[in-house]
């Protein structure tokens, strides 16, 4: 039995949640001075320590804690004054010592929030913890027809990850979203991934796994008020995954609740390649991992002055940018949103700094711009023209020299690499005829050419000059300056 | 009774240790007895006293995120009951599903 997204809508209300793992910046490892690095060549980045050798003992890095705490704070966080690492007891192989060093009942942040843009409006995404835990060993997995865990015949494990500081992000459960859940879902982890990037604590790569994705999702019959049984979704790698395994799993738990089954509590696996999800193992009770207080590390607890001066440090946020250059720009939020999807945000704000109108800035990159960008496959940001150049030829415009045709002409010529704008006039010849002589003349000849429109002109019909500037513009090859010549028509004819 | 025959099977099933009947009739109330013998120390335990993990009293402890020399791959994996391509090779993690 099969349900479409629309159908199952139309009777369930989707609550979603997402837990983000993020691997933070730091130069080396949690609990040890291994590189924290990516890519290295298997079993170079490890030490007694992050192997779990008799006799190690582990110290937490200090800029981890750091680092944890400022996202807690940019979350809008409560910091805890006191707090413990836990031993989360289990045994796959991904870990050497048997154990992962995490926190569980003492989170180091607590009861936050993002406020996420999404469709013009902005969502507001309860934040329930923040914690700090070492990363795990990476596994391949030999036999069995995929590389996937279930049928290998045994697995092969590299421990460079194991123990790279991992930071935790859980969110409270999001319900009242409705039809746009996915997107919802979507919106929050691009938001999240681009807060991140700006504290500078993360590089933030989800195809380098440095940013990991697990969602959650359950359905609850439409004015019913009660939840309904959520499943874990593992492995959603992408911000476009992100959005199809919430919607996924929305049209698979439709199905099972209207054949009259019941959704299992359990832990799902998505397919990057085929876009659903699929049984994973049965989660473990929390019991059974046999938390208990790391007995190695002693407690955290960071002095209240420690945490201001991290506050303090923290760079204007991602969305109190948006607002603030929303509001000196004086966009909707629907246009504002558009600048931000194009990836046009940062190019536009500098444009501005060098001079240009933001009502210009914003028409060139979300316009001609765009256009070019989206024709050459590739983020209009990183088109061969900088923001100090669009200003520029905008000035150009703004004085007359250019008119919108040529205008783009001489983008042309400087995405072309002909130089900078005022090089690729005087090079391509491209300033508009600003020869009052010559322009008059050439109006002269247009009036000359069609005496009906100037008579229909002269009798108040102010509208028909477009047929003259047409004319006029022909004559001078585009070089003229529209607004120019029709005042010069009417000068003469009214 | 502390602890039963089938939470002894459930732990042992967890920590990957496979026990035969006659090891869990034999193990199961020897651990029973070890626990109650433990459990005595709640006895005296005074309300109002936090349960200790730690006691030292020493928070804060941090090293700077500065680099240290790792093994060698060679050093890394002289102990590993077995080696493939320079990882760590270990038995089937799941059974079939």
């Amino acid at each position: 039995m099969t349900v479409t997204y629309e159908e199952a809508l139309q009777r369930y209300e989707p609550v979603f949640g997402l837990e983000t793992h993020v691997e933070l910046g730091t130069t080396t490892k949690l609990f040890c001075g291994c590189p924290a690095v990516f890519g290295a060549e298997p079993n170079s980045r490890v030490c007694p320590v992050c192997l779990g050798l008799p006799g190690s003992l582990p110290a937490a890095n200090r800029r981890a804690i750091e680092y944890t705490i400022k996202i807690g704070l940019a979350l809008h966080c409560g910091i805890a004054s006191w707090c413990r690492f836990a031993r989360k007891n289990y045994f796959y192989p991904d870990m050497p010592k048997n154990f992962q060093i995490s926190q569980y009942d003492e989170p180091l942040c607590t009861d936050g929030y993002l406020d996420v843009l999404v469709g013009g409006r902005t969502v507001r995404v309860g934040i329930e913890r923040v914690h700090l835990e070492e990363d795990t060993g990476k596994s391949l997995h030999v036999g069995g027809a995929t590389g996937r865990i279930h049928g290998a015949e045994y697995s092969l494990v590299d421990y460079n990850r194991a123990g790279i500081p991992l930071v935790e992000i859980v969110t409270k459960p999001v319900p009242g979203t409705g039809f746009g859940a996915p997107g919802v879902a979507k919106a929050y982890v691009t938001e999240l991934r681009d807060l991140l990037r700006s504290l500078g604590v993360s590089d933030v790569r989800m195809e380098e796994g440095s940013l990991r994705c697990d969602v959650n999702t359950s359905l609850s019959v439409r004015g019913s008020g009660v939840w309904g049984t959520r499943t874990e979704t593992k492995n959603v790698n992408s911000l476009r995954s992100v959005e199809r395994a919430v919607r996924s799993e929305i049209e698979r738990q439709a199905a099972v609740l209207d054949g009259g089954g019941r959704v299992i509590q359990e832990t799902r696996h998505f397919h990057e390649d085929t876009g659903v999800t699929t049984s994973g193992r049965s989660k473990e009770e929390a019991q059974d991992y046999r938390y208990f207080p790391e007995p190695d590390l002693v407690p955290v607890a960071p002095p209240a002055e420690w945490v201001e001066e991290i506050r303090a440090s923290l760079p204007e946020l991602p969305s109190a940018r948006r607002a603030r250059l929303q509001a000196q720009w004086s966009l909707s939020g629907l246009e504002f949103e558009a600048l931000h999807n194009a990836g046009a945000v940062g190019v536009v704000e500098e444009t501005v700094l060098a001079g240009a109108s933001p009502a210009d800035a914003r028409k060139w990159w979300l316009g001609e711009l765009a256009r070019r960008a989206n024709d050459a496959g590739v983020d209009v940001s990183s088109l061969p023209i900088t923001p100090q150049a669009v200003a520029r030829v905008a000035a150009l415009v703004a004085s007359g020299t250019l008119n919108d045709r040529l205008a783009r002409e001489v983008i042309d010529g400087v995405l072309d690499g002909e130089g900078t704008p005022d090089e690729v006039v005087a090079a391509r010849g491209l300033a508009v005829v600003s020869d009052e002589g010559a322009l008059t003349a050439a109006v002269d000849e247009a009036i000359a050419a069609n005496p009906g429109v100037a008579a229909r002109i002269r009798d108040g019909k102010t509208s028909a000059a477009g047929v003259l500037i047409g004319a006029v513009m022909k004559a001078t090859r585009g070089k003229a300056d529209a607004a120019r010549v029709k005042a010069l028509i009417l000068e003469r004819l009214t | 009774m502390a602890i039963t025959r089938d939470e002894v099977a459930h732990l042992a099933r967890l920590s990957r240790i496979a026990l035969t009947d006659a090891e869990l009739d034999h193990l199961a109330p020897q651990l029973d007895q070890i626990i109650t013998a433990v459990a005595q120390v709640q006895e005296v335990a005074a309300e109002g006293i936090p349960p200790t993990s730690h006691a030292t009293g020493l928070v804060n402890v941090y090293r700077d995120d500065e680099p240290r020399p790792c093994l060698t791959p060679a050093d890394a994996l002289s102990q590993a009951p077995a080696v493939e391509q320079q990882r760590f090779r270990v038995p089937r993690i799941l059974a079939e599903e």
